[in-house]
């Protein structure tokens, strides 16, 4: 027991050490939230952009509304002289509008340096058209006020379960599909960690002085237990720096849009309001899913269907000889059932109570990814206690089988060299006594 | 006292017998030589003896008890002839981890750390990772990292490849200083004047059998032919070479290579030339060497490589 404890120690502490590991748990967080909110800020705080417009056809004067970071500003001018003159102006664009039929809007042209961007080609494109289907209303006769109060949106609450919790089906389907990718690409990634540390400890004959010392079995539990401990910090350090990010930076966006938000209010202005929205979102996100629920769920199949996979993958580092082809070709038929629960997955999160979706969440080869998709829609709303207990007390026999099988192919792996290994020979070796 | 008996030892491999009934006993503080050709069957019975694989049959008997893996491993040393060092480790905490898996606690392997790298003056390598070291340094950190335990038993397969003469100098001394404080030695190898050199006795197994078990004197005596080395002082004529009890193998000017009749003793060759009045400059026994032993007594019981 002691000895495994010193093999735990060094497999995670001179993985934990390494450079590449700090920057990568440190910075991944960063990017992560960065892509959330960098959008946002990019809109928000959006260089101002002043445009000037000629409108020749005398309907958009004083109609195009300032926003989104752009600035319109009517000139009385000729086309040809301005199209020169408006950079030197201070302007960045001139917007051309000739005289028209409002039935047929077309010449409208806008004069840049540069390529003009894709937003502020929206923006102009949307007020513009405003003014005209305001136009073309008056001119058909219709009353905008009327219109307003005709148009309607409507939303459908969904109350799911005995207590009517209130839920999202889109928001469950989000998390479910996340979940379930996050533990596939942690069974990958890990599962491959433990075989090339078995691989390395092979191909450097470390592992003969090794098992000198200790039981071959010691030594690989202590390696797959060791990398679990790494995937854990990681897993510990991002979600503290992901809820720390998040609860911090809107306090940074400013305090007066969180409160806008919390009272509901419509922002004024434009940039705010896509700020509060945001908040809004993300209030709905912590509170319409059962977080801890998910969590902890995911940290039970993360590590059970880690355990699963890293048995099998340091089974196949044993095997493997110098070539490092052969452990492509003896890898893919435990890389195959982790592609398959992907694709379960993805219909699983589409429908989470089909026949596929349920078996699959149940079968150990792929209940780590499957039954992760299906539990943000509800325990025990879509996923009853009974499915749920039966895949988690599969998974722990599952994996004490594979740790047992991994064993035994591992024992004799490790101290061959030179030969090529079949996994049919190896599967044989399962059948053989010490 | 033998810290060491194999009774019986077998084990089977699917398509063959890689130790087949194999017995010896090893004295303690010996120097014990194993040697055999390539696949003969040593790595296997070195593993038996690690507790590293379990014999299909026979009984190892260790330190006077039945050879129990778990508790007695931590009393073995074994360098094995591949050396494995993890590359991306410190020199130092390299040595301590594979200590405290031989049952050291982190106190007394640092103690014992500092101790041998001061000895063996590595001690400016502590903080270098093991891939920044030449393939001679990392064999001696092996060679420490076997021996910091103090075992009983230590397992050497081919210690010296890959060492410059100094340094192989300085292993082999220690080799020795641990066989006076009792430690008992298993050494495999091919180099069969390091086995003269340094061993006290030798096992010699050929696939999967034991040839040959005894001290290395007592070999060296049971394989002799009988051959003589003499040097004269003049050239005799060949009339006077002529006698029953030698027959000469070789000739080099003045110096013969004979080889003693049977039913002769050596004296009769000395008297012989005495009695034709030339002078014997020098006058020596030929014991053939171990390496002459070994290839004869391996192409006897066949040689398949």
């Amino acid at each position: 027991m002691n000895k495994i404890w010193i093999i735990i120690k060094r497999e995670y502490l001179t993985r934990v050490r390494k450079r590449s590991f700090v920057i990568f748990t440190l910075l991944l967080p960063v990017l992560f939230v960065g892509m959330v909110f960098v959008p946002f800020w990019i809109a928000g705080t959006g260089d101002n952009e002043k445009v000037a417009v000629i409108d020749e056809s005398k309907y958009f004067e004083g109609k195009l509304a300032d926003g989104g970071g752009v600035h319109y500003k009517f000139l009385q001018a000729k086309v040809d002289t301005l199209k020169n003159t408006y950079p030197d102006l201070g302007y960045t664009g001139l917007l051309h509008i000739p005289a028209m039929d409002i039935n047929r809007p077309t010449s409208i042209v806008y004069y840049s340096k540069g390529q003009m961007n894709v937003m502020l080609k929206s923006n102009m494109e949307r007020r513009l058209s405003t003014v005209i289907e305001d136009l073309r209303m008056e001119a058909a006769g219709i009353d905008k006020g009327k219109l307003e109060s005709i148009r309607t949106e409507v939303d459908i609450i969904n109350l799911s379960g005995k207590e009517e919790k209130k839920g999202s089906a889109g928001l469950a389907y989000v998390v479910g599909y996340a979940a379930g990718f996050l533990v596939y690409i942690i069974l990958l990634i890990f599962g491959t960690m433990v075989m090339r540390g078995v691989m390395e400890e092979k191909m450097n004959r470390v592992a003969e002085v090794m098992v000198s010392s200790v039981k071959p079995f010691q030594l690989m539990m202590g390696k797959i237990v060791g990398i679990a401990g790494v995937g854990l910090t990681q897993f510990i350090i991002w979600s503290v720096l992901i809820i720390g990010l998040y609860t911090l930076l809107p306090l940074l966006l400013g305090p007066e849009m969180v409160q806008a938000a919390a009272s509901q209010q419509a922002a004024s202005n434009a940039n705010n309001a896509a700020a509060v929205e945001m908040i809004n979102k993300m209030n709905f996100v912590r509170d319409s899913v059962n977080w801890s629920l998910v969590l902890s769920c995911f940290v039970f199949y993360f590590l059970g269907g880690y355990l699963f996979y890293s048995a099998l993958f340091a089974a196949v580092g044993s095997l493997v000889n110098e070539d490092p082809n052969e452990a492509q070709s003896l890898t893919f038929p435990i890389t195959l059932p982790v592609i398959i629960s992907i694709f379960i997955m993805m219909a699983a999160v589409r429908n989470p109570n089909s026949q596929l979706a349920v078996w699959g969440s149940i079968i150990p080869f792929t209940s780590p990814v499957v039954m992760m998709a299906r539990i943000p829609y509800g325990v025990p709303g879509t996923v009853p206690f009974w499915q749920l207990g039966l895949s988690v007390v599969v998974l722990i026999a599952g994996f004490l089988g594979t740790t047992w099988a991994a064993a035994k192919i591992y024992r004799t792996g490790i101290l061959l060299y030179g030969k090529k290994v079949t996994l049919k020979e190896a599967v044989r070796w399962l059948t053989r006594k010490s | 006292m033998n810290v060491l008996e194999l009774q019986n030892l077998q084990k089977h491999y699917a398509t063959h017998k890689a130790v087949d009934d194999i017995s010896f006993s090893i004295p303690k503080g010996s120097i014990f030589g194993l040697l055999g050709p390539n696949g003969a069957g040593k790595t296997t019975l070195l593993r038996m003896i690690t507790g590293i694989f379990y014999p299909d049959g026979g009984n190892i008997i260790f330190d006077g008890r039945r050879f129990d893996p778990q508790n007695d491993i931590r009393f073995i040393g074994y360098m094995p002839e591949e050396r494995g060092l993890y590359k991306k480790m410190r020199v130092g905490e390299q040595a301590l981890y594979l200590a405290q898996l031989k049952g050291l606690s982190r106190k007394e392997a640092q103690e014992k750390l500092k101790y041998w790298f001061q000895k063996f003056e590595i001690t400016s390598w502590t903080h270098k990772k093991v891939e920044e070291l030449s393939k001679g340094m990392q064999q001696k950190v092996q060679f420490i990292s076997t021996i910091m335990h103090q075992p009983k038993l230590l397992i050497l397969d081919e210690p010296f490849s890959g060492l410059d003469p100094i340094n192989s100098q300085l292993i082999q001394d220690e080799i020795f200083e641990m066989a006076r404080n009792g430690t008992t030695v298993i050494f495999s190898t091919h180099r069969m004047e390091q086995v003269e050199e340094i061993c006290d006795h030798i096992v010699l197994v050929n696939k999967g059998k034991k040839v040959l078990d005894g001290a290395v004197k007592q070999i060296k005596q049971d394989f002799k032919e009988h051959l003589f080395r003499i040097g004269l002082d003049s050239q005799p004529n060949p009339a006077q070479m002529a006698t029953h009890h030698f027959t000469i193998i070789r000739q080099q000017e003045k110096a013969y290579t004979v080889k003693l009749n049977d039913q002769s003793r050596t004296n009769d060759i000395l008297s012989h030339f005495i009695h034709h009045g030339i002078q014997v400059n020098y006058f020596e026994e030929i014991l053939p060497t171990i390496n002459e032993v070994f290839i004869t007594q391996v192409k006897n019981t066949g040689f398949d490589n």
